[in-house]
This record gives structure tokens, sequence and C-alpha cells, in this order.
């Protein structure tokens, strides 16, 4: 545990370092606060309005920084060659892989926490409470936010950053709408075409189940909206996700 | 006892469209014993550094077999006694030298107060004590070269591997890393490095392995190699009387060259050395310089490389 817990801190070291997570911070807790005068400017459920925008900032950016560092976190210590001098050293394939993870996953935690006070902060400006409930729809945002970088750093272990992007964005759309899309199947598609977006329905992520903001927003008691399923089915798609990167990790050649 | 050792190592890539092998590395077989400073010399893309990731486990043989300290070389379990320096390093720039030498110790699992110890130890050894906390981005070729080899050495290994060490440092720099190979053979480790660097290898090597086209051409001591028989000897003298030149461009095993008041020539065997030089004498010339030579590593060197292509 302790070499992929080096790893994971040299990793968040790394992403605390680079400007580019500082841009995306501010330019992320901006845009929380102009929900502010969206609110204000908007007529009756402001309050709602604000926890709404909010929390859809706090998922887009997050998902910016899970795609955009996790793309290029394992593709560039190959590129750079930095990953000579790790797998040369008593460690294990796959616990690079695990400690990359670790280290995008803290760094996309501790970013979701200053998103999540700094909305809170702003309505307890507003309102003067404080609504820790958002820590519930965060919570699930952090967890959508560990499938994406579980997909980012899959393609990011056999493929260039562009595609990587490419595909991981293309997943996380899908992964989006696929309770629309099994819907649409089930009411029109025939039989063949039916099959087909079942078995894409099961393979592909559900980032649907993972949203709960609405619910949260609109005051339905926790207990009814953070589902124990969607947690267990977020690790387990995790797992299988790190599993096949160690796999082919543990392949590759590192010419 | 033996550090490394290959049998019938053989590495291909699939490359191209079409995926055509290539082979790159032939059937290598080697030993390395304990203590040894040991020269792995060849032109650019003879399969210097291909062997050298196959004995990391940076790659995986085609076939054929790697043991270091009598281990596999992909049982991990190994590589806590094997430091490495890969050939132009890229490291963490964001680190500082001190942050970059700690995250390396502690892969190594190497206790806290050891770390500093030896951190502190190696960076006064490489010269970078005073830029330890300054980021990597900041470091110059020559002192990324020299961190890099500080990191190869933080968990005191058994066996160093080097890959290029000393290309693209300056005189200076390159005179620093042989005598530091050098110190590290005094404490009985074991050094396998690559170079294109003729002379280095003549300077501080037990053993070479000459590798060329991905096979191993020749492997023994440099006095194996090279032979220690006499190739031609040179003299040097002045006073040289005019009508003597003839006499001595016959027996020159080259044309004679004049520098300034001197006369340059070389003679096959040391017989006709003594017999020219006591012509000479008898004429009134003196003799500046008597210098047997004997055949060079590179000669050996260029020679293999070249019969191959």
């Amino acid at each position: 545990m302790s070499r992929i817990w080096v790893i994971a801190l040299n990793t968040f070291k790394e992403a605390v370092r680079d400007r580019i997570l500082y841009a995306i911070l501010a330019f992320a807790t901006a845009m929380i606060g102009s929900t502010f005068v969206l609110a204000t400017i908007g007529a009756g459920s402001g309050e709602k309005i604000i926890r709404d925008i909010g929390l859809g900032f706090i998922s887009l950016f997050g998902t910016l920084i899970a795609i955009f560092i996790g793309i290029g976190l394992v593709y560039k210590e190959i590129d750079r060659r930095t990953i000579y001098t790790i797998v040369s050293k008593p460690i294990h394939r796959y616990q690079f892989v695990l400690g990359k993870y670790l280290g995008l996953t803290l760094t996309l935690f501790v970013n979701v926490i200053i998103m999540t006070w700094a909305l809170m902060g702003l309505i307890y400006i507003g309102e003067g409470l404080w609504d820790f409930r958002l820590f519930a729809a965060s919570g699930m945002i952090l967890l959508e936010l560990m499938v994406i970088t579980g997909i980012a750093i899959l393609f990011s272990a056999f493929s260039t950053p562009t595609l990587s992007a490419i595909f991981t964005l293309s997943l996380f759309a899908i992964g989006r709408l696929l309770d629309d899309l099994r819907l649409f199947g089930e009411q029109y598609a025939g039989d063949v075409g039916r099959a087909v977006i079942r078995a894409v329905y099961y393979l592909l992520p559900n980032l649907g189940r993972f949203n709960i903001s609405g619910e949260v927003v609109h005051g339905l008691p926790l207990s009814e909206v953070v589902s124990p399923m969607a947690v267990v089915y977020g690790f387990l798609y995790v797992t299988a996700l790190l599993a096949l990167t160690a796999v082919i990790f543990q392949n590759k050649d590192f010419r | 006892m033996v550090v490394v050792k290959t049998e019938g190592l053989t590495k291909e890539y699939r490359t191209g469209f079409w995926r055509t092998r290539v082979r790159v590395l032939h059937d290598l077989s080697l030993e390395v014993q304990q203590g040894e400073v040991f020269g792995y010399l060849g032109p650019n893309g003879a399969g210097k550094t291909t062997t050298l990731k196959l004995l990391l486990g940076l790659i995986y043989p085609t076939a054929g077999r790697a043991w270091i300290l009598g281990k596999d070389v992909f049982d991990v379990a190994v590589k806590a006694q094997v430091g490495f320096l890969p050939e132009n390093p890229y490291f963490y720039d964001y680190l500082t030298g001190r942050e970059f030498l700690d995250f390396y110790g502690h892969l190594f699992g190497v206790p806290y107060r050891e770390r500093r110890q030896r951190i502190e130890a190696l960076l006064q050894l490489v010269g970078l004590g005073k830029a330890g906390d300054l980021q990597l981005r900041k470091y110059s070729k020559g002192m990324l070269q020299r961190v890099g080899l500080a990191q190869a050495l933080i968990n005191d290994p058994q066996l160093i591997i080097l890959d290029e060490p000393t290309s693209g440092l300056d005189p200076v720099g390159r005179k620093q890393v042989r005598d530091l190979i050098l110190d590290l053979k005094a404490r009985g480790k074991t050094v396998f490095f690559s170079t294109h660097i003729v002379p280095d290898v003549e300077l501080i090597c037990d053993r070479v392995g000459i590798i060329d086209g991905g096979r191993l051409a020749r492997v023994g001591s440099v006095d194996d190699l090279v032979g220690s028989e006499v190739e031609s000897i040179e003299i040097t003298v002045s006073g040289l009387e005019e009508s003597l030149w003839d006499q001595v461009a016959a027996r020159s095993i080259r044309p004679p060259v004049r520098r300034a008041e001197r006369v340059v020539f070389a003679v096959k065997t040391e017989k006709e050395a003594a017999q020219v030089i006591e012509l000479l004498l008898g004429r009134g010339a003196s003799i500046v310089a008597v210098q047997p030579h004997r055949q060079r590593l590179e000669d050996v060197f260029l020679r293999e490389v070249a019969g191959r292509e």
C-alpha cells in the first residue's frame, strides 16, 4: 500500500503544482458566484436555482479536471519516459496504475470540497444558513468523477491524449443519456435493436445513477435520494476499469 | 558471484502497417561478475538500450531469459538491489532535487531518517548540494544527469545500470562520472553501463562487450580485445641529414612528417627501430622520442562495426 500511496501523493503534487488546475478552479468559483446574479434576476425560486446551477458547475468543472488530467495521467509518464525510472524500481505495475488513479481522485476530492464550500458560502450569504445537504449531491458527483477518471486512465494506457479525450467525452455523454437511450430502445426499437441497446446499457457506465442534484435541491430526504446500490455500482465499475487498465499496463513494452 | 546473466535473450518488435517483425536483439548470452565494471559498447541503434530495458523488466523478451543476482528480472523484489539511470533522463520537473530523491527513496521503502541522510550525502556527492531546493525544470542538462545518478544510488544498490551516463556531458562532467563509477567499484558494486564513447570504456572498464546490429560481437577484458602486442613504433628525431631522408622514408611504414626541426616516422618492429636509431645516431642526428603504439580499443571497435556494414 505504501508504494501506491507514494505514487498517489506525487500525482497529487503534480496536479497541485499545475497552473491549469488553478485556472479551472478560479473559473469554476467565478461561475458558481455568477449563479447568485442569475438567482436574483430570476423570479420565484431563486434558492433552488443557485443550488441547481451551482451543483451543475461543480459537476462540469470536476469532469473537465477528471478528463484533462486523467487522459495524460499514464500517457505523459510513458511519453516523457519518466516511467523508466518507476518500473525499474521494486514496484508492481498495477501499483503504479492504482497510485496514479488515487492521486487524481485525491485531487478531485479536494477540488469538489473547495467548490462545494464556495457554493455553500454563497448560499450562507444569501440565506444565512449552511446547507450541508449539498455534500450528499457533491459526494455523488465525486463518485461519477471517479468513474470518468477510471475511463480516462484506461484510454490513456494505450492511446494518445487527443483520442483518449474524444473517447472519454463520448462515453461521458453516452453515460449521462443511458437511461433515456434504454427508454427509447424499449419503446421504438425492434427485437435486435432492443437487445443491442440492452447490452450497451449494461456494459457502459450509467452516469445518470450518480445524479441526485435535482432531488437534493428539491429537499427530498437524503435516505431516499442516496442509493446504496448506486454507490456499490460506482465502486464496482471503477474496480473493473482499473483492473482492465492494470492488465493492459502489465503487458506493455516501454520502448 | 554472477550479478547479471542472460541466456539467448532475443527481442523483436512489430512495426509498420503490416506489423512486420524486426529483430533488434539476437540471442544475447553474457555474464557480469560482482565488482566488475562492464562497458557495453556499440554505435547508436545497436541494441544497447534494448538490452538494458530487458534487464530492468521494462520490456518483455521475445525469447531467452535474464537474471539479476540469481533471480529472474521480472521478480519485482530483485529491483531493490538495482539502481538505474536512463539515457537523456526526463524527470518530474515540478519536484525540487530533494523532493525528487525523496520520492525514489520512498519507492524503495528507505526509512525516513536514512532517506534524509542519503539524500544529503548524494547531493554532495554529485555536486548539487546548493541546488537541492531548486525545481528540476530549472536544472541544466548536466545537473539533470547528476541528479539522475543520485537517484540511481538512493537505495545503495548492488548493481548499477547506466545508459549512456557520459553522453552530453562536458569533459569535466565526464571525468566526474568516470570517477564515480570507479568509486562504486571500489565499494564492491557492480556497474553495467552502455556507451558509444570508446575512451570512457578503455579508461574504467574491467570487461567490455561490443554490440552491433543487435548481436554481441566481442566480449572480454580491454587487454583481451586489443592485445598487448606492439603494432608500430613511432620515432621522432631532430638534426636529420637531408641525405638520410630517403633511407628513413624507405623503412617507415608511413610517409615521414616534418614538424619544424623534427621528423616523425614509424617502423614496424623493435628490431627495425634499433637498427634505424643506431644508423641515425652514427650520422649525428638526435633522438627526441621513441613511442611504441599498441592497438587501441577504438580500432577494434571500428573494425567490428565496419565489418558488419
